[in-house]
């Protein structure tokens, strides 16, 4: 049985706050049937970094948030139910230090009632993702992807969320999908710097031609490895371009943090446009 | 049903358009009209304003809300120039459409009984205790208002406030207007005198820590609203870090947008915002 894709336009992780917060800013239908991956939970709560972690720099964001996150107990405690209830399809994103962590994560994710899907933070730029398990070639992903598929129900989706490495990207891909993710989301932040020097991670409309590099390479190399687009996903044409290049869908992140809205609006215009598979024609 | 409560409590994000613009000292006063917003509002909570090549917002302090005007409900925003991003933002002439999110964050708490209130507010972050002091008279409560700035042209104008306040206190630090001085250097003698039960404060965090403290000392309660680097203002980005201590005793950072920017004074870990009290 294989697992439906989400889509097609999500909340990508980190760029939705708890969901409560964006909720207002999603018109008459609120997050009910929204696809929102939450921010990257680990098993034990996590503060965040130290400021400034957001820092605005030409065509996009240099970050280094430090994934704060109530960890896994408080999470499905109150974060999840509350996004169940508001009729979101929840996908969890998972991040942890060793690789036993991401299956603890993931068995316990398994039985919550209401999570619709994982997303596994495989990605995180260095030192951004500190104290994560280290990512470093593409069989590490895979080892990881593999660890949490044992774990998570197999007619729902683990997504594997990649840094958009283009000299990786393509063995990434395909390593992760046979480990058994259902897609991969391309791509992650990229390595960089804030002006001061501190290692951070760049998002936003700069990334979208490296993502979508990404995207097209591992279509060409890969046809059969479903993608979703994300990277500067703000509207039909930047959407489009990752779905012209082969992504089964996006994922909206920085562009919220401009317009909470594009979310909606983006999701209103793809319905009456009628460009993208749903996820139910999906394979 | 909560779609119902979120339509009237709840933040909206529309195009706003600058209906006036006024140089005042050193800021400049934009009055913005933003369909939805102002009703919503109440004093301490802020918006987020959409700048013109700019991914980040730019969240400005709402100074005043006009129920009625010739453009219908308005609500006024203080602009101090830091960047190229408030630079577009003041140099925006009438006419202007600006994408607007808010009301933002949580407001000041207002007492039930009308007890006696001290308000300090320094620079143009002082802006949110004018609608408050307003509040605050409504109520019954007797309201001692402090401004200071570093000079003149750092003053937010208590003129108006007067209507709706017992004192003002201006202060400068060099002397220009008022009262020569700093807060952090006054605010004790400014607590005793007014006999406060509440100290409210709004302005630059060494500010807020010697207030805050201040308050503990005399033995009441503080609220301030606390400027933290915002890049949303929206509480989804996760960017704006506070530090603060939770009512369970447990050290918490949480965020400035959205569990702030009006905090109790002495929940926030000032020695953690860089602040020593």
């Amino acid at each position: 049985m294989s697992a439906p894709l989400p889509g097609p336009v999500m909340v990508a992780a980190g760029c939705g706050g708890t969901g409560r917060e964006l909720e207002p800013f999603c018109g008459d239908d609120g997050l009910d049937g929204l696809h929102v991956v939450t921010r990257s939970i680990t098993l034990d709560a996590r503060s965040g970094g130290p400021g400034p972690r957001v820092v605005e720099v030409p065509g996009g964001l240099v970050n280094a948030v430090g994934l704060p996150n109530p960890g896994l107990e408080h999470f499905l405690a109150t974060e999840l139910p509350w996004l169940v209830r508001a009729g979101a399809r929840v996908l969890v994103s998972i991040a942890g230090a060793t690789m036993g962590e991401y299956a603890d994560l993931a068995r316990r994710l398994a039985r919550a009632p209401g999570v619709a899907g994982l997303e596994v933070n495989v990605g995180a730029p260095d030192d951004v993702g500190a104290g994560l398990y280290e990512v470093r070639e593409p069989f590490h992903s895979a080892s990881v992807i593999a660890a949490v598929r044992r774990e998570f129900a197999s007619d729902r989706p683990v997504l594997a969320k990649l840094r958009p490495d283009v000299s990786r990207i393509v063995e990434g891909a395909r390593s992760c999908h046979e480990a058994g993710a259902t897609a991969v989301v391309i791509g992650n932040a990229v390595p960089a710097a804030f002006p001061d020097g501190r290692a951070g991670g760049l998002s936003g409309p700069a990334v979208a031609p490296i993502a979508l590099r990404c995207v097209a390479e591992v279509r060409r190399a890969h046809p059969d490895v479903p993608t979703i687009g994300c990277g500067g996903v703000r509207d039909l044409a930047s959407a489009n371009a990752y779905l012209d290049a082969g992504a089964r869908a996006v994922q909206v992140g920085t562009a919220l943090l401009h317009d909470p809205t594009t979310v909606a609006r983006l999701r209103a215009t793809l319905r009456t446009t009628a460009h993208l598979p749903g996820p139910e024609e999906t394979p | 049903m909560a779609d119902e409560r979120r339509r009237v409590a709840g933040p909206v994000h529309v195009e706003g358009e600058v209906v006036a613009t006024k140089r005042v000292g050193g800021y400049r006063h934009l009055t913005l009209t933003a369909p939805g917003l102002p009703e919503r509002f109440r004093a301490g909570t802020f918006v987020a304003v959409s700048v013109a090549g700019h991914i980040a917002r730019r969240p400005l302090w709402i100074h005043r809300v006009r129920a009625s005007s010739a453009f219908g409900p308005t609500l006024d925003v203080v602009v101090q120039v830091r960047g190229s991003g408030t630079a577009w933002l003041a140099a925006q002439p009438v006419g202007t459409r600006v994408a607007v999110t808010g009301p933002l964050g949580r407001p000041f708490a207002l007492p039930k009984d009308p007890v006696a209130c001290l308000l300090v507010g320094e620079g143009y972050a002082a802006a949110p205790l004018f609608p408050l002091a307003e509040r605050l008279r409504e109520r019954g409560c007797g309201v001692s208002l402090v401004v200071s700035a570093p000079d003149e042209a750092g003053l937010l104008s208590a003129l108006e406030a007067r209507r709706s306040v017992r004192s003002v206190t201006v202060l400068t630090a060099d002397g220009s207007v008022g009262q020569r001085g700093r807060v952090p250097d006054v605010v004790d003698d400014l607590v005793a005198r007014s006999d406060a039960d509440i100290v409210y404060a709004a302005g630059p965090t060494a500010v807020l820590a010697s207030v805050a403290a201040a308050a503990e000392r005399a033995g009441s309660w503080s609220q301030v609203a606390v400027e933290v680097p915002t890049p949303c203002g929206t509480g989804l980005c996760h960017g704006c870090a506070l530090p603060v201590v939770g009512e369970d005793g447990v050290d918490r950072v949480v965020r400035g947008c959205t569990e702030g920017p009006v905090v109790r004074g002495d929940r926030v870990r000032w020695d953690a915002l860089g602040a020593g009290s």
